[in-house]
Protein backbone atom coordinates (compact mmCIF):
# COMPACT_ATOMS: atom_id res chain seq x y z
CA UNK A 1 0.00 0.00 0.00
CA UNK A 2 1.00 3.33 -1.22
CA UNK A 3 1.07 6.34 1.34
CA UNK A 4 -1.98 8.64 0.05
CA UNK A 5 -0.27 12.32 -0.26
CA UNK A 6 -2.19 14.67 0.89
CA UNK A 7 0.23 17.70 -0.14
CA UNK A 8 0.13 16.81 -3.23
CA UNK A 9 -0.92 20.56 -4.55
CA UNK A 10 2.76 21.63 -3.33
CA UNK A 11 4.65 18.58 -4.21
CA UNK A 12 7.77 19.23 -6.33
CA UNK A 13 6.19 17.29 -9.32
CA UNK A 14 2.93 19.03 -9.32
CA UNK A 15 4.92 22.07 -9.51
CA UNK A 16 6.71 20.79 -11.95
CA UNK A 17 3.95 19.78 -13.82
CA UNK A 18 2.39 22.96 -13.83
CA UNK A 19 5.72 24.38 -14.56
CA UNK A 20 5.90 21.88 -18.11
CA UNK A 21 2.16 22.80 -18.55
CA UNK A 22 2.63 26.65 -18.50
CA UNK A 23 -0.16 26.52 -15.40
CA UNK A 24 1.56 28.63 -12.87
CA UNK A 25 0.14 31.58 -12.06
CA UNK A 26 2.49 34.36 -11.89
CA UNK A 27 0.35 36.56 -9.20
CA UNK A 28 -0.10 34.08 -6.50
CA UNK A 29 0.78 35.08 -3.35
CA UNK A 30 2.05 38.41 -4.68
CA UNK A 31 -1.76 39.71 -4.67
CA UNK A 32 -4.61 39.79 -3.07
CA UNK A 33 -7.35 37.72 -4.81
CA UNK A 34 -10.74 37.75 -4.25
CA UNK A 35 -13.30 35.58 -6.36
CA UNK A 36 -15.77 37.73 -8.23
CA UNK A 37 -18.80 39.67 -7.43
CA UNK A 38 -22.28 38.35 -9.28
CA UNK A 39 -22.70 42.13 -10.39
CA UNK A 40 -19.20 41.75 -12.62
CA UNK A 41 -19.93 37.90 -13.70
CA UNK A 42 -22.24 39.88 -15.45
CA UNK A 43 -20.99 42.70 -17.14
CA UNK A 44 -18.75 43.40 -19.57
CA UNK A 45 -15.99 45.40 -17.65
CA UNK A 46 -14.42 41.99 -16.62
CA UNK A 47 -11.20 40.27 -17.26
CA UNK A 48 -12.64 37.86 -19.92
CA UNK A 49 -10.08 36.18 -21.92
CA UNK A 50 -12.48 34.47 -24.69
CA UNK A 51 -13.78 37.97 -25.29
CA UNK A 52 -10.51 39.33 -25.75
CA UNK A 53 -9.39 40.87 -29.46
CA UNK A 54 -6.75 38.09 -29.67
CA UNK A 55 -5.46 40.20 -32.91
CA UNK A 56 -5.38 43.87 -30.58
CA UNK A 57 -3.08 41.43 -28.19
CA UNK A 58 -0.87 39.93 -30.63
CA UNK A 59 -0.67 43.41 -32.64
CA UNK A 60 0.64 45.04 -28.88
CA UNK A 61 2.85 41.74 -27.97
CA UNK A 62 4.35 42.09 -31.72
CA UNK A 63 4.75 45.94 -31.10
CA UNK A 64 8.48 46.14 -30.63
CA UNK A 65 8.73 49.63 -29.45
CA UNK A 66 6.89 48.70 -26.47
CA UNK A 67 7.69 45.41 -25.84
CA UNK A 68 11.57 45.56 -24.59
CA UNK A 69 11.92 42.34 -23.83
CA UNK A 70 10.64 40.59 -27.50
CA UNK A 71 13.55 43.11 -28.88
CA UNK A 72 15.88 41.61 -26.58
CA UNK A 73 14.69 38.23 -27.12
CA UNK A 74 14.54 38.66 -30.89
CA UNK A 75 18.06 40.18 -31.48
CA UNK A 76 19.69 37.46 -28.94
CA UNK A 77 17.46 34.89 -31.16
CA UNK A 78 19.22 35.82 -34.58
CA UNK A 79 22.67 36.48 -33.10
CA UNK A 80 22.36 32.95 -31.76
CA UNK A 81 21.74 31.17 -34.65
CA UNK A 82 23.93 33.19 -36.97
CA UNK A 83 26.93 31.84 -34.55
CA UNK A 84 25.93 28.55 -34.03
CA UNK A 85 25.46 28.15 -37.79
CA UNK A 86 29.31 29.59 -37.90
CA UNK A 87 30.56 27.07 -35.19
CA UNK A 88 28.83 24.03 -37.03
CA UNK A 89 30.44 25.31 -40.40
CA UNK A 90 33.74 25.63 -38.59
CA UNK A 91 33.53 21.89 -37.06
CA UNK A 92 32.48 20.62 -39.77
CA UNK A 93 35.26 22.15 -41.51
CA UNK A 94 37.94 21.58 -38.72
CA UNK A 95 36.71 17.77 -39.44
CA UNK A 96 36.95 17.48 -42.93
CA UNK A 97 40.64 19.25 -43.19
CA UNK A 98 41.22 16.53 -40.95
CA UNK A 99 40.23 13.48 -42.67
CA UNK A 100 42.62 11.34 -44.44
CA UNK A 101 43.32 12.15 -47.91
CA UNK A 102 41.11 9.71 -50.47
CA UNK A 103 43.01 6.68 -51.53
CA UNK A 104 46.34 7.16 -49.39
CA UNK A 105 47.83 4.09 -48.95
CA UNK A 106 49.29 5.06 -45.19
CA UNK A 107 45.26 6.11 -44.21
CA UNK A 108 43.78 4.19 -41.35
CA UNK A 109 40.68 3.00 -42.76
CA UNK A 110 43.13 1.74 -45.74
CA UNK A 111 43.98 -1.24 -43.04
CA UNK A 112 44.03 -5.36 -42.76
CA UNK A 113 39.68 -5.30 -42.72
CA UNK A 114 39.57 -4.15 -46.65
CA UNK A 115 42.25 -5.87 -48.14
CA UNK A 116 40.77 -8.86 -46.27
CA UNK A 117 37.43 -7.89 -47.94
CA UNK A 118 39.25 -7.24 -51.82
CA UNK A 119 41.39 -10.38 -51.63
CA UNK A 120 39.54 -13.32 -50.11
CA UNK A 121 35.95 -11.71 -50.88
CA UNK A 122 35.06 -13.04 -53.73
CA UNK A 123 36.34 -16.47 -52.98
CA UNK A 124 34.77 -16.99 -49.69
CA UNK A 125 31.09 -16.06 -50.63
CA UNK A 126 31.23 -16.02 -54.50
CA UNK A 127 30.18 -12.22 -55.83
CA UNK A 128 32.15 -10.03 -58.14
CA UNK A 129 30.43 -6.65 -56.78
CA UNK A 130 32.49 -6.03 -53.66
CA UNK A 131 29.61 -3.99 -51.90
CA UNK A 132 26.96 -6.40 -51.96
CA UNK A 133 29.88 -9.36 -50.55
CA UNK A 134 30.64 -7.19 -47.64
CA UNK A 135 27.57 -5.65 -47.10
CA UNK A 136 25.35 -9.32 -47.26
CA UNK A 137 28.16 -11.57 -46.15
CA UNK A 138 30.64 -10.18 -43.91
CA UNK A 139 28.10 -7.27 -42.51
CA UNK A 140 25.24 -9.71 -42.44
CA UNK A 141 24.27 -8.88 -39.30
CA UNK A 142 24.11 -5.03 -40.16
CA UNK A 143 22.10 -5.44 -42.82
CA UNK A 144 19.66 -7.60 -41.08
CA UNK A 145 18.62 -4.86 -38.53
CA UNK A 146 18.96 -2.11 -41.23
CA UNK A 147 15.84 -4.08 -42.52
CA UNK A 148 14.34 -4.76 -39.43
CA UNK A 149 14.34 -1.25 -38.83
CA UNK A 150 12.77 -0.05 -42.13
CA UNK A 151 10.01 -3.06 -41.52
CA UNK A 152 9.37 -1.09 -37.56
CA UNK A 153 9.42 1.83 -39.63
CA UNK A 154 7.01 1.47 -42.11
CA UNK A 155 4.91 -0.49 -39.15
CA UNK A 156 5.05 2.45 -37.07
CA UNK A 157 3.61 4.82 -40.10
CA UNK A 158 0.61 2.11 -40.66
CA UNK A 159 0.09 2.27 -37.10
CA UNK A 160 -0.18 6.13 -37.14
CA UNK A 161 -1.54 7.50 -40.36
CA UNK A 162 -4.24 4.38 -40.85
CA UNK A 163 -8.05 5.70 -41.44
CA UNK A 164 -10.33 2.79 -41.23
CA UNK A 165 -11.66 1.65 -45.17
CA UNK A 166 -15.29 2.75 -44.17
CA UNK A 167 -14.01 6.62 -43.72
CA UNK A 168 -11.68 6.66 -46.04
CA UNK A 169 -15.27 5.72 -48.34
CA UNK A 170 -16.22 8.54 -46.78
CA UNK A 171 -14.19 11.21 -47.37
CA UNK A 172 -13.49 10.05 -51.16
CA UNK A 173 -16.90 11.25 -51.92
CA UNK A 174 -15.84 15.07 -50.30
CA UNK A 175 -12.48 15.00 -51.00
CA UNK A 176 -10.78 14.93 -54.53
CA UNK A 177 -7.66 13.87 -53.54
CA UNK A 178 -7.30 10.46 -52.71
CA UNK A 179 -8.14 8.77 -56.32
CA UNK A 180 -6.69 11.61 -59.08
CA UNK A 181 -8.13 12.76 -61.94
CA UNK A 182 -7.59 10.85 -65.09
CA UNK A 183 -4.66 12.77 -67.28
CA UNK A 184 -4.63 11.58 -70.50
CA UNK A 185 -0.61 12.67 -70.97
CA UNK A 186 0.74 11.34 -67.70
CA UNK A 187 -1.44 8.22 -68.32
CA UNK A 188 0.37 7.81 -71.85
CA UNK A 189 3.59 8.86 -69.83
CA UNK A 190 3.47 6.30 -66.98
CA UNK A 191 2.44 3.54 -69.56
CA UNK A 192 5.14 3.68 -71.19
CA UNK A 193 7.98 4.36 -68.36
CA UNK A 194 6.59 2.63 -65.30
CA UNK A 195 7.33 -1.14 -66.90
CA UNK A 196 10.72 -0.13 -67.82
CA UNK A 197 10.91 1.60 -64.56
CA UNK A 198 10.00 -2.19 -63.06
CA UNK A 199 12.61 -3.93 -64.94
CA UNK A 200 15.58 -1.69 -64.47
CA UNK A 201 14.33 -1.93 -60.23
CA UNK A 202 14.38 -6.25 -60.72
CA UNK A 203 16.97 -6.24 -63.15
CA UNK A 204 19.22 -3.98 -59.92
CA UNK A 205 18.06 -6.93 -57.70
CA UNK A 206 19.05 -9.75 -59.46
CA UNK A 207 22.23 -8.68 -60.71
CA UNK A 208 22.93 -7.09 -57.04
CA UNK A 209 25.97 -9.59 -57.07
CA UNK A 210 27.21 -9.07 -60.12
CA UNK A 211 27.05 -5.21 -61.12
CA UNK A 212 26.45 -2.05 -58.84
CA UNK A 213 23.40 -2.21 -56.64
CA UNK A 214 21.95 -4.53 -54.65
CA UNK A 215 18.39 -4.78 -52.53
CA UNK A 216 18.30 -1.59 -51.06
CA UNK A 217 18.74 0.34 -54.59
CA UNK A 218 16.72 -1.78 -57.13
CA UNK A 219 13.80 -1.86 -53.59
CA UNK A 220 13.70 2.20 -53.86
CA UNK A 221 13.65 2.13 -57.68
CA UNK A 222 10.86 -0.56 -58.04
CA UNK A 223 8.88 1.24 -54.96
CA UNK A 224 9.32 4.80 -56.96
CA UNK A 225 7.82 3.16 -59.59
CA UNK A 226 5.26 1.79 -57.71
CA UNK A 227 4.31 5.74 -56.44
CA UNK A 228 4.16 6.96 -59.85
CA UNK A 229 1.69 4.13 -60.66
CA UNK A 230 -0.37 5.09 -57.81
CA UNK A 231 -0.49 9.04 -58.62
CA UNK A 232 -0.97 8.32 -62.72
CA UNK A 233 -4.13 5.24 -62.13
CA UNK A 234 -5.06 5.90 -58.50
CA UNK A 235 -5.43 3.10 -55.53
CA UNK A 236 -8.37 1.23 -56.71
CA UNK A 237 -6.32 -0.03 -59.93
CA UNK A 238 -3.64 -0.80 -57.66
CA UNK A 239 -5.39 -2.58 -55.87
CA UNK A 240 -5.84 -5.13 -58.23
CA UNK A 241 -2.35 -6.58 -58.35
CA UNK A 242 -0.80 -4.78 -55.08
CA UNK A 243 -3.58 -4.68 -52.41
CA UNK A 244 -3.37 -4.48 -48.31
CA UNK A 245 -3.08 -8.04 -48.30
CA UNK A 246 -0.18 -8.62 -51.08
CA UNK A 247 1.90 -5.96 -49.08
CA UNK A 248 1.46 -8.09 -45.71
CA UNK A 249 2.31 -11.42 -47.00
CA UNK A 250 5.39 -9.78 -49.43
CA UNK A 251 6.70 -7.95 -46.28
CA UNK A 252 6.03 -10.22 -43.90
CA UNK A 253 7.69 -12.87 -46.00
CA UNK A 254 10.76 -11.73 -46.87
CA UNK A 255 11.35 -10.55 -43.99
CA UNK A 256 11.01 -13.73 -42.21
CA UNK A 257 12.46 -16.05 -45.19
CA UNK A 258 15.61 -13.63 -44.79
CA UNK A 259 15.33 -14.01 -40.63
CA UNK A 260 15.79 -17.53 -41.35
CA UNK A 261 18.65 -17.46 -43.77
CA UNK A 262 20.30 -15.27 -41.55
CA UNK A 263 19.72 -17.53 -38.48
CA UNK A 264 21.31 -20.10 -40.36
CA UNK A 265 24.38 -18.22 -41.10
CA UNK A 266 25.08 -17.02 -37.99
CA UNK A 267 24.44 -20.71 -36.73
CA UNK A 268 26.75 -22.27 -39.22
CA UNK A 269 29.64 -19.76 -38.39
CA UNK A 270 29.40 -19.40 -34.76
CA UNK A 271 29.51 -23.60 -34.83
CA UNK A 272 31.81 -23.57 -37.70
CA UNK A 273 29.89 -25.91 -39.59
CA UNK A 274 30.61 -25.96 -43.46
CA UNK A 275 28.21 -23.69 -45.93
CA UNK A 276 25.90 -26.36 -47.56
CA UNK A 277 25.23 -23.65 -50.44
CA UNK A 278 26.98 -24.11 -53.35
CA UNK A 279 28.82 -20.66 -54.27
CA UNK A 280 28.94 -21.69 -58.33
CA UNK A 281 31.39 -19.78 -60.54
CA UNK A 282 31.84 -16.02 -59.77
CA UNK A 283 29.97 -13.78 -62.96
CA UNK A 284 26.92 -16.34 -63.43
CA UNK A 285 23.41 -15.10 -62.31
CA UNK A 286 23.38 -18.33 -60.40
CA UNK A 287 26.26 -18.01 -57.72
CA UNK A 288 27.70 -16.35 -55.15
CA UNK A 289 25.21 -18.72 -53.10
CA UNK A 290 22.96 -16.86 -50.20
CA UNK A 291 23.66 -13.42 -51.69
CA UNK A 292 21.32 -13.74 -54.24
CA UNK A 293 17.72 -14.99 -51.75
CA UNK A 294 18.53 -12.39 -49.28
CA UNK A 295 19.14 -9.25 -52.23
CA UNK A 296 15.51 -10.45 -53.94
CA UNK A 297 14.83 -10.19 -49.90
CA UNK A 298 15.57 -6.81 -49.18
CA UNK A 299 14.69 -5.36 -52.26
CA UNK A 300 11.06 -6.08 -51.96
CA UNK A 301 11.24 -5.31 -48.66
CA UNK A 302 12.16 -1.58 -49.04
CA UNK A 303 10.00 -1.56 -51.99
CA UNK A 304 6.95 -2.43 -49.63
CA UNK A 305 8.47 0.22 -47.04
CA UNK A 306 8.79 3.14 -50.01
CA UNK A 307 4.92 2.14 -51.63
CA UNK A 308 3.56 1.65 -47.63
CA UNK A 309 5.02 5.69 -46.64
CA UNK A 310 3.64 6.94 -49.60
CA UNK A 311 -0.01 5.18 -49.95
CA UNK A 312 -0.01 5.51 -45.71
CA UNK A 313 0.39 9.78 -46.12
CA UNK A 314 -1.49 10.04 -48.97
CA UNK A 315 -4.72 7.98 -48.00
CA UNK A 316 -4.32 6.48 -45.07
CA UNK A 317 -4.88 3.09 -46.23
CA UNK A 318 -3.81 0.84 -49.04
CA UNK B 1 36.17 16.93 -65.89
CA UNK B 2 37.67 18.98 -63.12
CA UNK B 3 35.53 21.86 -64.40
CA UNK B 4 33.04 19.81 -64.51
CA UNK B 5 33.15 18.59 -61.48
CA UNK B 6 33.70 22.44 -59.85
CA UNK B 7 30.46 23.13 -61.59
CA UNK B 8 28.58 20.62 -59.92
CA UNK B 9 29.89 21.31 -56.80
CA UNK B 10 29.15 24.81 -56.68
CA UNK B 11 25.70 23.82 -57.85
CA UNK B 12 25.49 21.63 -54.84
CA UNK B 13 26.65 24.58 -52.54
CA UNK B 14 23.89 26.62 -54.08
CA UNK B 15 20.94 24.40 -54.52
CA UNK B 16 21.83 23.88 -50.41
CA UNK B 17 21.80 27.79 -49.37
CA UNK B 18 18.70 28.21 -51.44
CA UNK B 19 16.77 25.48 -50.41
CA UNK B 20 16.40 27.07 -46.84
CA UNK B 21 16.67 30.53 -48.02
CA UNK B 22 13.17 30.13 -50.43
CA UNK B 23 9.64 30.98 -48.88
CA UNK B 24 7.85 29.29 -50.51
CA UNK B 25 7.74 25.63 -50.06
CA UNK B 26 6.68 24.40 -53.25
CA UNK B 27 10.07 25.90 -55.01
CA UNK B 28 12.30 25.18 -51.65
CA UNK B 29 11.13 21.31 -52.27
CA UNK B 30 12.04 21.35 -56.24
CA UNK B 31 15.38 22.69 -55.49
CA UNK B 32 15.89 19.88 -52.73
CA UNK B 33 15.18 17.53 -55.51
CA UNK B 34 17.80 18.98 -57.80
CA UNK B 35 20.59 19.16 -54.81
CA UNK B 36 19.78 15.17 -55.15
CA UNK B 37 19.73 14.79 -58.24
CA UNK B 38 23.40 16.69 -58.55
CA UNK B 39 24.43 14.71 -55.39
CA UNK B 40 23.66 11.19 -57.70
CA UNK B 41 26.12 12.95 -60.31
CA UNK B 42 28.46 13.79 -57.59
CA UNK B 43 28.51 9.90 -56.39
CA UNK B 44 28.54 8.78 -59.63
CA UNK B 45 31.52 10.60 -60.10
CA UNK B 46 33.19 9.16 -56.78
CA UNK B 47 32.79 6.16 -58.21
CA UNK B 48 29.87 4.59 -55.98
CA UNK B 49 27.05 4.06 -58.58
CA UNK B 50 25.11 1.80 -56.30
CA UNK B 51 24.83 5.08 -53.90
CA UNK B 52 24.12 7.00 -56.87
CA UNK B 53 20.85 4.84 -57.97
CA UNK B 54 19.76 4.92 -54.40
CA UNK B 55 19.93 8.40 -53.99
CA UNK B 56 18.24 9.48 -57.01
CA UNK B 57 15.52 6.65 -56.59
CA UNK B 58 14.91 7.83 -52.59
CA UNK B 59 16.66 11.59 -52.40
CA UNK B 60 15.12 12.88 -55.38
CA UNK B 61 12.01 10.49 -56.04
CA UNK B 62 10.29 8.90 -53.19
CA UNK B 63 11.17 12.27 -50.22
CA UNK B 64 10.37 14.85 -52.25
CA UNK B 65 7.07 13.25 -53.40
CA UNK B 66 6.48 12.68 -49.65
CA UNK B 67 6.97 16.12 -48.70
CA UNK B 68 4.86 17.26 -51.74
CA UNK B 69 2.00 14.67 -50.29
CA UNK B 70 3.23 16.53 -46.48
CA UNK B 71 2.17 19.89 -47.78
CA UNK B 72 -0.97 19.18 -50.21
CA UNK B 73 -2.34 17.82 -46.46
CA UNK B 74 -1.06 20.93 -44.41
CA UNK B 75 -2.16 22.92 -47.03
CA UNK B 76 0.87 24.19 -47.74
CA UNK B 77 0.72 24.31 -51.75
CA UNK B 78 -0.92 27.35 -51.72
CA UNK B 79 -1.12 29.16 -55.51
CA UNK B 80 -1.01 25.09 -57.18
CA UNK B 81 -3.96 23.57 -54.71
CA UNK B 82 -6.22 26.48 -55.56
CA UNK B 83 -5.79 26.35 -59.07
CA UNK B 84 -6.53 22.87 -59.65
CA UNK B 85 -9.98 22.89 -57.39
CA UNK B 86 -11.35 25.97 -59.72
CA UNK B 87 -10.34 23.80 -62.59
CA UNK B 88 -12.43 21.22 -61.00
Amino acid sequence: MSRIRDNYENSLWNRLVLWVNGETDPFKGKMEMQPLREADLKGDSVYNPDRLDKEKVEQYLNDLSKNKEMKAFRFLYCLGSVAFCLLLIAVLLLTVSHLPVLGDPNGPNNNEVSARYIEHGTEEFGAINMVTNMILSYRGFDTFGETCVLFIAATCVIVLLRRPEEEIESIKETDWQYEPKPDAILQRITRVVVPVIFLYGFYIILNGHLSPGGGFSGGATVGAGLILYVTTFGFHNTQRFFGEKTYDRVKVGALSLYSVTMIYYFYTGANAIKNVFPLGTPGNILSSGMILPINIFVGLEVACTMYAFFAMFRRGGM
Amino acid sequence: MEIFKIILLLFLIACAVSASIIKSPFISVIVFMSYSLIMSIIWFLLESPDLAITEAAVGAGVSSILFFVTLRKIKGLSEGGENEQNQR
